[in-house]
């Protein structure tokens, strides 16, 4: 199911031998590692990654949203190793029936802003995150600003009455 | 953000109660509007005595959407707004958004367009440091150094102005090279500020390196180990300054910085006192890098030669019939990006900065996230407040140089 040439590297290889069911798919998008995987397998192989690949920095977690497709969300993790200077992509497919994926703040600690900014902006859930709130917007904000059926313009507010 | 609640009792209440016995704690807010917050950060303390045991930051008050804005603009326009986020290092962010969209299109730069790249971002990593330096020590009590700091920046505001018409929102670097030729006489005024520069860095470092009140109020302070800040995901001066030599310049060059010499600064310490010196090394290696950049510069055009993404010159679009199309169709119709994606880390002046964008082929982008470095960074500062004094607080804020443009795009 996997190309050969992906394979071959390094990373993906240790994760197959590791657990092969953890790789659900993989690509190369400009030079840059992708590797697929399912929400479920997702902490077990960050931790993996982190612990035996050497991979100590979160650079950041985002979304996209794919809107009108299903599975609507991709839950981006982009990985570093300073060590052996590589960078990885990890992805989760979420649909929108059920928009939850388990939280890495107990793998990174800095994985939890990023998270809480997800779920701000685009209504995906971690769940096991400690303090799962809105980070940008207000608490009483309605409706996830990123997704891509939230307006740019005109959002609620009319302001041509006023 | 939670601009309403401005009732501290329950805050209070959210935060773990104190125990029976113990002393009851108080909760201070600082911010939004505290003058050392450096923008509009806004910190929830609880305090027991003078000792920090808890703090939260609450960001937010400078959410622009600019991401969702990103998604409602061509490719080209999304530059202009890539210069709000961290408005000290316009040109560091210019860069590090066109570098993707550049791999994307798979368009080569000309060496001159690179070289001029690196000495604007080099320019602007001098901007920021100055200005970080002068209200550091304008928070520590030492007001001299913010006047010399900002007459540095003054003149690296004329020269952005020179460069691009304006002086801090430059939207000088653009997707396929440089918005505009270099003027006529920019290299005298370049090599005139960087000749002076290192001179008065030493001033500044007199200034302050042995000064009894700065070394009292900044050694030791704030300290936060390597491992902690690693995970906590801080990149950038803090990194290095907590004693690893790890600088994307180097570990991943881009735009020709592989061509350049210059030394990553360390320090082992890890406190306010060595993300001081870290940084004031880095001015003076940002200006070396600068004189090279000057002493090298080739020869040759200073925009690449993609037709379908770069407008051509007046010239062309006066006598050629082609210039003239592509012309109109990148004015009408906008700059289409072959579907994909990319993310290129750059080092700015606070540490990584990188885009990830995803394009589905069209004329805007399907999503821009702006890895930005203060947001990363900004999640330190629990470690670096909790168990301290709330004197230290002031330190330790200024030493992690946020930008909340940056944190809150």
């Amino acid at each position: 199911m996997l190309p050969a040439e992906i394979l071959s590297l390094p990373t993906p290889a240790s994760i197959a031998a590791w657990d092969p069911e953890a790789l659900a798919g993989a690509s190369l998008e400009c030079g840059g590692l992708v590797l697929w995987t399912t929400p479920e397998k997702l902490a077990a192989l960050c931790r993996f990654l982190k612990e035996q690949r050497s991979f100590v920095r979160l650079v950041a977690v985002t979304c996209i949203d794919r809107y009108p497709l299903e599975p609507r969300f991709e839950v981006v993790y982009m990985l570093h190793s300073i060590e052996r200077n590589e960078r990885l992509r990890i992805k989760v497919a979420v649909p929108s029936a059920n928009a939850v994926v388990p939280s890495v703040c107990s793998v990174w600690a800095g994985a939890n802003w990023y998270e809480r900014e997800v779920w701000d902006m685009f209504g995906v859930r971690f769940e096991g995150h400690p303090d799962l709130r809105r980070i940008l917007m207000p608490d009483y904000w309605q409706g996830h600003p990123l997704r891509k059926d939230f307006p740019v313009h005109g959002h609620k507010y009319s302001y041509k009455d006023e | 953000m939670n601009p309403t609640d401005t009732a501290m009792d329950r805050r209070l209440e959210e935060l773990e109660p104190a125990s029976p016995g113990s002393p009851r704690r108080m909760v201070l807010n600082m911010g939004p509007q505290h003058p050392s917050t450096h923008g509009v950060l806004r910190v929830i303390l609880e305090l027991d005595g003078e000792i920090v045991t808890r703090a939260q930051p609450d960001i937010g008050y400078l959410h622009t959407g600019i991401e969702k804005q990103a998604e409602d603009l061509g490719w080209q326009q999304v530059v202009t707004i890539t210069d709000r986020m961290d408005y000290l290092a316009n040109l560091s962010n210019n860069l590090a958004y066109v570098l993707p969209v550049e791999k994307l299109l798979q368009i080569e730069i000309p060496p001159k367009a690179q070289w001029m790249r690196v000495l604007l971002a080099e320019l602007s990593r001098i901007n920021s440091h100055v200005v970080w330096l002068g209200t550091h020590a304008l928070d520590l009590g030492a007001m001299t150094v913010f006047f010399y700091c900002f007459r540095e920046r003054e003149e690296l505001l004329r020269i952005f102005e020179m460069f691009s018409g304006q002086r801090m929102m430059t939207s000088y670097i653009r997707i396929g090279g440089l918005a505009l030729e270099p003027p006529r006489g920019w290299d005298r005024a370049v090599r005139n500020f960087v000749r002076g520069l290192p001179e008065k860095v030493d001033e500044y470092e007199a200034l302050l390196k042995e000064n009894p009140i700065f070394l009292k109020r900044t050694k030791g302070v704030a300290h936060v180990s390597l491992d902690r800040l690693l995970d906590l995901g801080v990149t950038g001066p803090m990194i290095r300054a907590a004693g690893l030599a790890w600088d994307i310049r180097k570990a991943e060059p881009y735009s020709s910085y592989d061509k350049f010499d210059f030394r990553i600064p360390v320090e082992q310490e890890s406190d306010v006192y060595a993300r001081f010196l870290v940084r004031l090394e880095e001015i003076r290696q940002s200006a070396r890098i600068v004189e090279q950049a000057l002493d090298g510069m080739p020869e040759g055009p200073w925009k690449a030669d993609a037709p379908r993404v770069v407008l051509p010159d007046r010239e062309k679009m006066k006598t050629q019939m082609e210039a003239l199309i592509y012309h109109f169709k990148i004015v009408t119709e906008g700059v289409h990006v072959p579907p994909g994606e990319a993310y290129v880390p750059v080092e700015s002046p606070r540490g990584e900065i990188g885009f990830y964008v995803v394009s589905d082929g069209g004329t805007k982008p399907w999503r821009v996230f702006m890895r930005t470095p203060s947001f990363g960074n900004l999640q330190a500062l629990p470690a670096m407040f909790e168990g301290k004094l709330i004197a230290d607080t002031i330190a330790a804020l200024g030493s992690m140089d946020f930008v909340l443009g940056d944190v809150d795009r």
